[in-house]
């Protein structure tokens, strides 16, 4: 939340307008702990955005199920979309997420046109089950 | 207190060979009944108009491994006018966990045990539509029993020498 505050603007590297709905989105932020039970409701919402699309896991919880290594967390939300950036910390610092995000936009920049279309990508998509 | 003590004895008189133990020793008291008696005492405590009592606070699963009926159910019920609260505590086998629902005479009850269903595995029979309400549907134990870990059954990264086993 700081993160888009006054203090440390996450405005200036680009990201001001939140988007309503995954279909018009280029990243998805996940943070938090996510359960098992909402792991499918992870999976629709990455479906629903349109190619090119990132996802930035922020947080211990999202990367790896952080401390929470239980019978109903989800250890990682790599178990279900493919994640490019993770962000670590418990909670991580605007500085953090900040960092994280200049990552995806340096992926961003240098990415070839053709990635989304290889057969590597094509078969990663295939072994999330997407 | 006085109250509390009626109380006591009247479900004494109507229920006696089916209450196990009456303990005092703690800020309510707290009854240990038998299985089958169970859906009668409460419909008795909150039917009876002496009784009174109304409010099913709430209802929960509880598991003792080594005790000769390990699987029970404790109900804390409040009695809103005179402010009095009783606790019923009720056992069943492991291989049979079967109680009568109380979601007819309360319908908190419904989602409370259904909780228990999905955590202990205790089933409650005519309950309208008992499944597991936090877990995932394809979960096929019951976590809270001490049976279980606590950890998540499919890592498998985890390094032994910081678990401490």
């Amino acid at each position: 939340m700081a993160t888009m505050g006054a203090h440390y603007d996450l405005a200036r590297f680009g990201s001001e307008r939140l988007s309503f709905s995954p279909r018009q989105a280029d990243l998805l932020m996940v943070m938090g702990t996510i359960a098992k039970k909402m792991a499918p409701v992870v999976q629709q919402v990455y479906i629903q955005m349109a190619e090119p699309r990132w996802v930035l896991a922020v947080g211990a919880c999202a990367s790896s199920g952080g401390i929470f290594d239980t019978y109903s967390v989800l250890q990682g939300i790599d178990r279900v979309v493919p994640v490019d950036v993770y962000v670590p910390g418990c909670p991580p610092r605007p500085e953090q997420i900040i960092d994280g995000f200049m990552k995806i936009q340096e992926l961003v920049g240098n990415e070839s046109i053709r990635r989304r279309n290889s057969p590597e990508y094509r078969q990663l998509l295939k072994d999330y089950g997407i | 207190m006085e109250s509390a003590k009626t109380i006591i004895e009247t479900l004494h008189a109507k229920f006696a060979p089916g209450i196990l133990k009456v303990d005092h020793s703690s800020d309510m008291p707290v009854v240990t009944v038998e299985s089958s008696i169970i859906h009668d005492l409460i419909r008795f405590l909150k039917e009876e108009p002496a009784m009174g009592f109304s409010f099913l606070t709430t209802l929960c699963g509880i598991h003792y491994p080594d005790d000769p009926l390990p699987l029970g159910v404790v109900y804390h019920f409040h009695n809103l006018e005179k402010n009095l609260r009783i606790r019923i505590r009720t056992f069943v086998p492991s291989e049979d966990p079967q109680l009568p629902t109380v979601t007819d005479l309360f319908s908190a009850a419904n989602w409370m045990e259904r909780e228990a269903y999905d955590f202990y595995g205790i089933v409650f029979t005519g309950h309208p539509n008992l499944k597991r309400i936090l877990n995932v549907e394809y979960l096929d134990y019951f976590p809270m029993r001490k049976e279980y870990p606590l950890e998540d059954p499919t890592r498998e990264d985890k390094d032994d020498r910081y678990f401490g086993r």
